[in-house]
């Protein structure tokens, strides 16, 4: 690991998307700032459509920014030692491939990088003890609960130690119980892995709940409006009065804005 | 009706039609050499064995089902995914393909003679072009309709190549689909086989023909018989290597 705990890990400047479509330009992100510490857990907040799920798209790779710059670990110089991605995503849907058993999911992301063939599978298991499924890594995706099939997703995203593990509405899909369940597995997990976490969510208790801060991503083109901190350390109660305070003012914010346009 | 009472049946079935089989022209009410009865079916598959004919039809009939299945199939497939993965190689094609499909598969056996001659390779080119159509237009439409989010979770993971994304992704993912568009060759397979054995290439059709043309129709029935067993067994095993591949499939 590079860098002290004080410096972003990530730091993302100016960024701005516009999708084209028939000779018409739609913009969607607009001079977006946002930096990450190290060990930070960020959530985003946002309507559904404003973008959120475009930003997380764009840090992985998978769409191209028009505008702005990510910078990885800035201020340091440190060469790339491995060809690890560093940056992995959590789809909403699990999105495991169905024709490869829970193990050689997990394994999937490991198999570009520089990880030995005989580590990956060390690797998968230990992180698949990590979510809890350690038993089933013979399993088929298809034979999996929804709630399952998510941690074989988390699993596969940590197996490649990312410098921020990116997660798109990950619980959304999950019926209430499951997913308080993981959202308190996703807090355990993170106290022992100490990873950086942007986490994408409609959902603005979940927000408070799990973050150190939650960012409001908002107006068309969209970027970053309020941001409240939060310091109830944890594990929190889900019905602490701070939170709940932290919640009305983000929703607050959010009809504010929404009402703006 | 029970699964016990249901196999009964069928089997009843099956020897009541036998049985009049037999009895019609035994009782001389049908014309034996018009219609052989079972009974002497069994007696000329035991000749046909016993004098080497039967193991020799059946050994080059299998020998240009394999090799034009496995050239069919494979350039099936191999163009198969090419169309489905290149618009530009699909619109380049789409005319030609336009023009060349409709041709029936036997249409192809002058020049298949003119060619490669009364030969085996003649029994190739009809039973691979039969195949191929099959198969190209089944791997194009599973390649197609791959699901692009699973594509993404590669592009995710790091695998930017279109090789890379074949390999891990697309392959996999259209087997389902290329797997039956394979099983229906199969079958389609054997009707060339027989269409371009009747020509005079060695195997099981040419020597039908030689039976039929000396009127020696329990033969003939020998090799009728033969090749449904044939392409019994096939698809059996063909089903079961099938349903091991694709064991991850709820």
């Amino acid at each position: 690991m590079s860098g002290s705990p004080d410096l972003p890990v990530i730091e993302i400047r100016g960024l701005g998307l516009a999708y084209e479509r028939d000779g018409r330009t739609t913009p969607v992100l607009s001079g977006l700032d946002l930096a990450i510490r190290r060990g930070e857990f960020v959530a985003i907040v946002g309507e559904s459509g404003v973008g959120k799920s475009t930003l997380l798209r764009v840090l992985i790779g998978l769409a191209r920014p028009s505008a702005g710059s990510v910078t990885l670990n800035p201020g340091t110089r440190a060469p790339a030692q491995t060809r690890l991605p560093p940056m992995a995503l959590v789809f909403q849907d699990s999105r495991l491939l169905p024709w490869r058993r829970v193990l050689s999911n997990v394994t999937f992301g490991l198999e570009w990088s520089g990880v030995s063939r005989a580590e990956r599978p060390r690797r998968a298991i230990a992180m698949l003890d990590l979510v809890g499924l350690g038993e089933l890594a013979r399993r088929w995706p298809h034979q999996l609960s929804g709630g399952q099939r998510q941690r074989v997703s988390l699993a596969r995203a940590l197996a490649v130690e990312p410098d921020v593990l990116l997660m798109d509405e990950p619980f959304s899909a999950l019926d209430s119980f499951t997913r308080e369940s993981l959202q308190d597995e996703l807090l355990r997990i993170r106290a022992a892995t100490s990873r950086t976490i942007l986490f994408v969510t409609h959902d603005i208790d979940e927000a408070v709940y799990l973050a150190d801060r939650v960012v409001v991503l908002t107006g068309r083109p969209a970027g970053i409006g309020a941001e409240i901190s939060l310091d109830a350390p944890q594990p929190r109660r889900r019905r602490d009065p701070a939170l709940a305070e932290a919640a009305r003012q983000l929703r607050l914010e959010l009809s504010q804005r929404s009402a703006e346009l | 009706m029970s699964r016990l009472a249901r196999t009964a049946l069928a089997a009843a079935g099956l020897l009541v039609f036998l049985g009049i089989w037999e009895a019609l022209p035994r009782l001389g009410l049908l014309n034996q050499v018009l219609v052989p009865p079972p009974s002497a079916i069994l007696a000329a598959l035991a000749r046909e064995v016993t004098s080497g004919v039967w193991l020799q039809a059946v050994a080059s009939s299998l020998s240009h089902y394999a090799i034009g299945l496995a050239v069919g199939a494979g350039l099936g497939v191999l163009l198969g995914i090419w169309a489905g993965m290149s618009v530009a190689f699909e619109s380049a094609t789409a005319w030609i393909v336009r023009i060349v499909r409709p041709i029936p598969g036997l249409a192809w056996v002058p020049f298949a003679i003119i060619w490669f001659g009364v030969q085996p390779a003649a029994a190739v080119f009809i039973i691979a072009i039969g195949v191929f159509w099959i198969v190209f237009f089944a791997t194009q439409g599973a390649i197609r309709g791959v699901d692009r989010d699973l594509v993404e979770v590669a592009r995710a993971f790091g695998f930017r190549s279109a090789f890379a994304r074949l390999v891990k992704i697309m392959l996999p993912a259209a087997t389902p689909g290329i797997m039956v568009g394979l099983r229906t060759a199969l079958g389609q397979a054997w009707m060339a086989v027989v269409a371009a054995e009747i020509f005079g290439v060695p195997g099981v059709g040419q020597r039908m023909m030689q039976a039929s043309s000396l009127l020696a129709t329990d033969i003939v029935l020998v090799y009728m018989l033969t090749m449904a067993a044939l392409y019994g067994l096939i698809d059996t095993v063909f089903v079961a290597a099938q349903n091991w591949l694709l064991r991850w499939r709820a």
